[in-house]
């Protein structure tokens, strides 16, 4: 009897990148309706803006070097940049404004570094960060989040569409009546005015701990990503060493000087600091690869975030801590090598 | 008392694999009848071939020398059945690469007629461990665990080394393979005999018995013998069932916390491993007289229909062994000697059972795992390597042939295991890239020595020319010199002559 040749091992991996793709997808979908909960249908449409531009571009570089499209756009990755971008986004962002981050990730942070598993940058971060610097003023423009005893006037579903594809509003509608700061702005414009941060959370777009809406999204986004934690698609190091990165700088300062710092739970529960530990800087192939290196990377990214909060001129520092932490991985990685069994500690100093 | 305990060490890495072991573990082995041909390859273990000390036509008894250990390191064969030596000729053996090897073809006449057993058996105890060993080379014990290294040899080394613990693989952490767990089950007896005659020829007190967990019936068995001969040197290590536990370097890691040094042996850290079939059959031959001649194998997969352990002569082919135990269903796609994680995939069922077969694996055909994708980082495979390297670096330096960074990062300690490739989510073939790349390594090292030693003689050459001018020059320059030093008397004698003839001319 004749049989087929193969080389070991015969067992067939369960596991596959599109897998952990759609996995990661699925694991936005609760925070990804929070977000449209509080803050209109707008999200749907940089969703969509941006996955028809991430995954046209992905077509566009696969063709372009004669890559076969198939497994290319199969992994799911480009969706994955997509929606991890418009979660970045404020609801109402022109098309052109997504469209130009979503082909710079895919196109220049993805493909040029040699595409899937090559790039340097996390793709979705590098993207907002382009648009963060070309259009700062409609990155700004956050609508006021849905808060039930003090509604601001919300958008309708065409009104929101006609935002996105002409970066206008109605007439009868200004700017200023939807709009508001956010709360990471309001909390450093009011520092920088000499208020207390015990003064600035008793403004109504304060929440719990964040600020209302956005700390909505970001439980979402920490059920979703405690559920990839139990499937194994993330491990523990990156969310806890973001964590303890953001926290510990976070509680020293308010512990000396609560009256001119944010408490850590607005810290942990503002901003993107829930998106970025789950879903943004655990991105494997951005990050560092071995478990220790990986919560030494988790930590930068913790700290930086911190740092940028604190003392930068953005009220945000997610995009550019994680960007900049991508930029530590070789060294990390290098750093962190881990003891290979059977060799000496001399060894593997002398390596 | 010999209560099982936990392991003391701890395996890094590992992977919780299907069992599928419960299928051939329903019933007592079984024994093959003698088959018609009997194809016994001259190689069956690690290093020289033995040589062949019959002739073509030459009738053969059943335990028989066939062909005799050669060289340093070799095992000597036997006849497995009373017949006719028909044929030594190149035969196909269940390698990696499906290659032939040099076999001893034997027409059995079903007589199975034993030759009268040559040596004499003398209570073990009271042979010196050298004697023993002697003695243990004459029975073509090789290690039955899959690595297949002459046991006399690996003692030997041993007993160079200082050892303080005799460890006993009864661990068998690949799916599908129960042959170790069935031999315990139902020969525990000639297990812990066998590891006493280890221990005598050691001169050591220690023993482990090294069991997985999932394999309660075994350790029963072996408890119930140990409390009979009441040996309290001998100890049952329950080791917790994760693959591979039952690597040699990882399970003296797990049972004794040491580690194997890279490039080393257990011996190295004290330790001696030796799998509980070939304890078995040390005791099958010192104690009954009987070479190595059959071994138990398991006979598995959803390609036949009665998974089974059955105890086969060596040099039964695959085909019969199968076709005893009910055959191939319509399924069997891809045949594997060994396990699904490290066993060698053949084409034909004409290969013999040899001493390393300690499974037969018929596969119902793969499913496609998808077009092979770019590594993404993620890492898994690290968290599962035993030996703690990083497969995807590795996999990186492999694809670029970057050789000092394929040392740095430790490929030579891969131990082929397989678990990275398991956890791929980009379906990279990792274990066969490493396997190649170790191969150019190897090549590039042996290119090398070459280079060294072609260096070394155009050196000695170059030294020895050089020798040879400094040789004459100073010889040259000796005459020169004793020309100088008798110079001027010379010239003058020269001067004179010259004038006297001028004077005589003019």
């Amino acid at each position: 009897m004749e049989f087929q040749r193969r080389e070991a091992p015969y067992l067939i991996p369960e596991v596959s990148v599109s897998s952990i793709m759609l996995q990661v997808l699925a694991a936005l979908v609760p925070a990804a309706m929070a977000h449209v909960w509080f803050f209109g249908p707008g999200f749907i449409f940089n969703l969509l803006v941006a996955a028809i531009f991430a995954v046209g571009g992905e077509a566009l570089m696969l063709g372009l070097r004669s890559r076969r499209p198939q497994t290319g756009l199969t992994d799911y990755s480009a969706l994955v940049t997509a929606a991890l971008f418009a979660f970045a986004l404020p609801s109402l962002t022109p098309w052109w404004v997504t469209a130009t981050g979503a082909l710079f990730a895919v196109i220049v942070a993805k493909h040029l570094y040699g595409g899937l598993g090559f790039n340097i940058f996390n793709p979705a971060m590098a993207g907002y960060v382009v648009v963060l610097v070309a259009f700062p003023m409609h990155l700004n423009l956050w609508v006021a989040p849905r808060m039930g005893d003090l509604d601001y006037q919300q958008l309708t579903i065409l009104q929101s569409l006609q935002f996105t594809l002409t970066g206008g509003l109605p007439d009868a509608i200004s700017f200023d009546a939807i709009s508001r700061a956010t709360p990471l702005d309001v909390m450093k414009s009011g520092l920088n005015n000499a208020r207390t941060s015990v003064e600035i959370r008793a403004i109504p777009i304060m929440g719990d701990f964040g600020g209302r809406g956005w700390e909505w999204i970001g439980n979402f986004l920490a059920i979703g990503g405690f559920w990839l934690m139990i499937r194994k698609i993330i491990r523990w190091q990156i969310p806890i060493g973001v964590g303890l990165g953001l926290l510990v700088p976070a509680t020293i300062m308010y512990m000396f000087d609560p009256g001119s710092h944010a408490s850590p739970g607005f810290h942990l529960f503002s901003g993107a600091t829930i998106l970025c530990a789950f879903f943004i800087a655990t991105d494997p192939v951005s990050a560092a690869t071995s478990p220790r290196g990986r919560l030494f990377y988790g930590i930068g990214i913790g700290v930086l975030i911190y740092c940028i909060r604190r003392w930068g001129s953005y009220s945000d520092g997610v995009a550019f801590a994680v960007l900049l932490m991508n930029m530590a991985v070789p060294m990390i990685d290098s750093l962190t090598r881990p003891h290979i069994i059977g060799h000496n500690e001399q060894d593997t100093k002398n390596d | 008392m010999s209560a099982p305990t936990y392991d003391l060490g701890k395996l890094s890495g590992g992977l919780r694999l299907p069992g599928n072991k419960t299928e051939s573990t329903a019933q007592a082995i079984q024994d093959v009848p003698v088959p018609a041909q009997l194809i016994l390859p001259i190689k069956q273990h690690v290093g020289d071939a033995a040589q062949p000390v019959v002739t073509i036509g030459e009738r053969v008894l059943k335990g028989q020398l066939v062909a005799a250990s050669d060289g340093t390191l070799s095992a000597p064969v036997h006849a497995s059945s009373s017949g006719t030596v028909v044929a030594i000729e190149p035969w196909p053996v269940a390698r990696r690469n499906g290659e032939t090897a040099p076999c001893i073809v034997i027409e059995c006449d079903g007589l199975d007629e034993l030759i009268d057993a040559t040596i004499v058996h003398l209570d073990y105890k009271t042979l010196s461990p050298q004697e023993l060993l002697a003695q243990v080379l004459q029975g073509g014990i090789v290690g039955l665990g899959g690595a297949v290294f002459p046991t006399a040899q690996k003692l030997m080394q041993a007993r160079t080394c200082s050892i303080d613990h005799l460890i006993l693989n009864g661990v068998e952490c690949e799916s599908y393979i129960s042959c170790d767990d069935m031999l315990m089950r139902e020969r525990a007896a000639e297990v812990i005999s066998g590891a006493q005659i280890l221990m005598h020829a050691l001169q050591i007190d220690v023993c482990f018995i090294a069991v997985e967990s999932d394999k309660p019936e075994a350790i029963r068995k072996l408890g119930e013998v140990l409390a009979q001969v009441e040996n309290a040197h001998i100890v049952i290590k329950q080791v917790p069932t994760i693959y591979p536990s039952g690597g040699e370097d990882q399970l003296v890691q797990l049972v004794t916390n040491r580690e194997v040094p890279s490039g080393g042996l257990p011996s190295d850290v004290g330790c001696l491993v030796q799998n509980v079939g070939t304890a078995a059959a040390i005791h099958d031959w010192i104690i009954g007289g009987q070479a190595l001649i059959s071994r138990i194998t398991t006979v598995t997969g959803d390609g036949v229909n009665k998974p089974m352990n059955v105890r086969a002569r060596i040099g039964t082919t695959i085909a019969d062994i199968v076709e005893f135990t009910g055959g191939y269903n319509e399924r069997a796609k891809q045949l594997i000697i060994g396990g699904p994680m490290t066993g060698n995939s053949v084409t034909s069922d004409r290969v013999p059972l040899v001493k390393a077969t300690n499974c037969i694996l018929v596969l119902s055909e793969m499913p496609s795992a998808g077009p092979e994708l770019p590594c993404i980082r993620c890492g898994e495979c690290a968290s599962v390597c035993p030996v703690q390297l990083l497969p995807q670096q590795l996999f990186w330096y492999a694809c670029a042939d970057n050789e000092v960074k394929l040392r740095e990062f430790g490929l030579i300690d891969c131990i082929e295991c397989g678990c990275c490739d398991v956890v791929c989510p980009s379906h990279i073939p990792l274990t066969a890239d490493f396997r190649m790349a170790k191969g150019r390594i190897r090549e590039l090292a042996d290119e090398k020595a070459r280079a060294v030693r072609a260096r070394l003689r155009f050196e000695a050459r170059n030294d020895r020319l050089r020798r040879e001018r400094v040789e004459r020059e100073s010889e040259l320059s000796a005459q020169k010199a004793s020309a100088k030093r008798a110079g001027p008397a010379a010239i003058a004698e020269i001067l004179k002559r010259k004038k006297q003839d001028t004077g005589d001319s003019e």
